[in-house]
């Protein structure tokens, strides 16, 4: 089982949550060109190794997460709030 | 190579099985050849193999970092079939299926493809349109299908769970009756031995390290036997393919690699003659029973990217409920082994046999789920496209930039998530 440290809940097993895919997407403004969409929803780094990813806390506090992972060893790094503002509003 | 038959079955029965050779020669990698597949599964082998018995290209090295058939060819749950929905991908699998039905005396190797059919279970009416609308794809394109109703269905397989208490009520299921399974390590021993014997080399413990290229084409590659040469070069690592593609400059690809978990229990006296998929809603799991008598099954992906060979435990209760949800039976059956491979996961679901950015480079990979079906029109259709530098017909539509031009080939309508075809 991964655990997840949940900033709001702390640490928990990864079957609460969900995943939520690759953190370092950037979508475009709706009328960029084909190929920057194409960049944004088809095309995917996918490495080996650390990996930003989001993850919903579905079965918990709900909030979506970015969480660092290591692909290959599952080592879990940092964890924040997706929503920028969020750490700052819980102080 | 000496050929087998039955008689060199009871010649060396008679002297003691000292005489059999061995199935393929362990050669030295060569500085430089035609043509250079990495990845020795059943991909890169059937590729081997085809390019030298259609294309009669013989100078080519299959490259594998680990032993033959150790990545996911020798860690699925063999099922094959070709009901599928999208006419391309029927055609492609229908292809090979026919190629399967004479895999084991063309490669004279016991593949053991058993066509023992396999039954989709639906459990509403939503269940049984999309079963039909699939069977009727399948009717138009030739291929054999049928729709059970919940009392042939039980004829056939009396031992499901038709009871009241039923989670989800079988109300019947389509049957693909070629459909079957296959012995996976077989056909990666297949398809090298028949490689071997027209001369390709089969290079075992070298690992791909590098990608040379010169002027935006490919040149070779590096190894940790040293540098190879090759005129052109064929991707087929599966669950590897974002690694292996960085090494030749494409950082990214319509690919994300997770992980997909199969079991096999303590061995059972027969018990189940064919292959079972439950399609229950949320739910996703297909079982069979091997030659040796364990029962084979899986279920969903791990759900998160990994190159992790190893699987977790929440899928292993989501396989058990299900399991017990159609053949509760099992109960007290136990559990021998599970395992995981690395899925090369597409953004549609559907394989990429293409050219690439890079000259004489071509890439084979995007499989999820279903490739080991796959393994001999793989092999045929991407020696054919590396043979060639262009598709063929049933190729041309699982190209690179189907997902630029908005052609994807998505089965299930998923959209693109890798983890939910
Ligand atoms: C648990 C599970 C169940 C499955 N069930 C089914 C099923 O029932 N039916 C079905 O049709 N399909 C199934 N599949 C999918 C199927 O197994 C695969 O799609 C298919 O076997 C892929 O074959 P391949 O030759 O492309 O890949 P692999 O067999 O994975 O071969 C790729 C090879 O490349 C090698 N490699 C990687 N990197 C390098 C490098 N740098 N240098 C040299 N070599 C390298 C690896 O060691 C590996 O041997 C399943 C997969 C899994 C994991
Ligand atoms: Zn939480």
């Amino acid at each position: 089982m991964i655990r997840i440290k949940c900033p709001f809940c702390g640490i928990r097993d990864h079957s609460e949550f969900s995943y939520g895919g690759d953190a370092t997407v950037e979508y475009p403004p709706l009328d960029a060109s084909t190929e920057a969409w194409n960049e944004a929803v088809y095309q995917r780094a996918n490495p080996r190794g650390p990996h930003r990813e989001y993850w919903h806390h579905l079965n918990g506090c709900r909030s979506w997460l970015i969480v660092e992972r290591d692909t290959l060893t599952h080592e879990v790094g940092t964890v924040e709030f997706a929503h920028p503002g969020l750490s700052e509003a819980l102080k | 190579m000496s050929h087998y038959s039955v008689w060199s079955v009871l010649r060396e029965g008679l002297r003691g099985q000292t005489g059999w050779e061995r199935a393929w020669r362990d050669p030295e990698p060569k500085p430089e050849y035609d043509v250079v597949i990495i990845g020795g599964g059943g991909h890169g082998l059937a590729t081997a193999y085809y390019l030298a018995k259609n294309h009669g290209i013989t100078n080519v090295a299959v490259v594998e970092k680990g032993w033959l058939g150790g990545g996911n060819t020798g860690r699925n749950t063999t099922i094959v079939r070709s009901n599928y929905s999208q006419p391309s991908s029927t055609q492609f699998y229908e292809h090979s299926l026919k190629l399967w039905e004479n895999l084991s005396h063309d490669l004279n190797y016991n593949v053991m493809f058993s066509q023992r059919g396999q039954l989709g279970l639906f459990h509403n009416p939503a269940g049984r349109d999309a079963a039909a609308k699939r069977a009727n794809t399948m009717m138009a394109c030739g291929i054999e299908a049928s729709l059970l109703s919940r009392d042939e269905v039980m004829n056939m397989v009396p031992h499901l769970d038709y009871s009241e208490n039923a989670r989800f009520p079988i109300l019947g299921a389509m049957l693909q009756k070629r459909a079957g399974t296959a012995r996976h390590d077989a056909v990666a021993w297949g398809f090298a031995r028949g490689a071997d014997n027209y001369g390709v080399d089969i290079l075992q413990q070298t690992e791909v390290t590098g990608i040379l290229r010169e002027g935006g084409m490919v040149t070779g590659v590096e190894t940790t036997k040293g540098t190879i040469r090759a005129k052109k070069v064929g991707v087929a690592v599966a669950g590897s393919t974002g690694h292996v593609m960085r090494m030749a400059g494409i950082d990214r690809l319509p690919i994300e690699s997770h992980k997909l978990q199969a079991f096999v229990s303590e061995p059972l006296k027969p018990l189940l003659d064919c292959v079972i998929g439950y399609g229950a809603p949320g739910a996703h799991f297909y079982i069979s029973q091997s030659d040796k008598g364990g029962m084979v099954f899986g279920g969903d992906l791990d759900f998160y990217n990994s190159y992790a060979q190893r699987g977790n435990l929440p899928i292993v209760q989501d396989v058990a409920e299900c399991a017990m949800a159609i053949l509760p039976c099992l109960g007290r059956v136990k559990l021998l082994r599970h395992w995981a491979g690395i899925m090369d996961m597409s953004m549609d679901g559907t394989h990429i046999m293409t050219k690439t950015p890079v000259d004489k480079l071509y890439l084979n990979a995007g499989w999820c789920y279903g490739g080991f079906k796959a393994t001999p029109a793989s092999g045929w259709h991407f020696a054919d496209l590396i043979a060639n530098d262009r598709p063929d017909n049933l190729t041309a539509a699982f190209s690179l930039d189907r997902f630029e031009r908005g052609l994807t080939i998505d089965e299930k309508g998923m959209g693109p998530t890798p983890k939910l075809h």
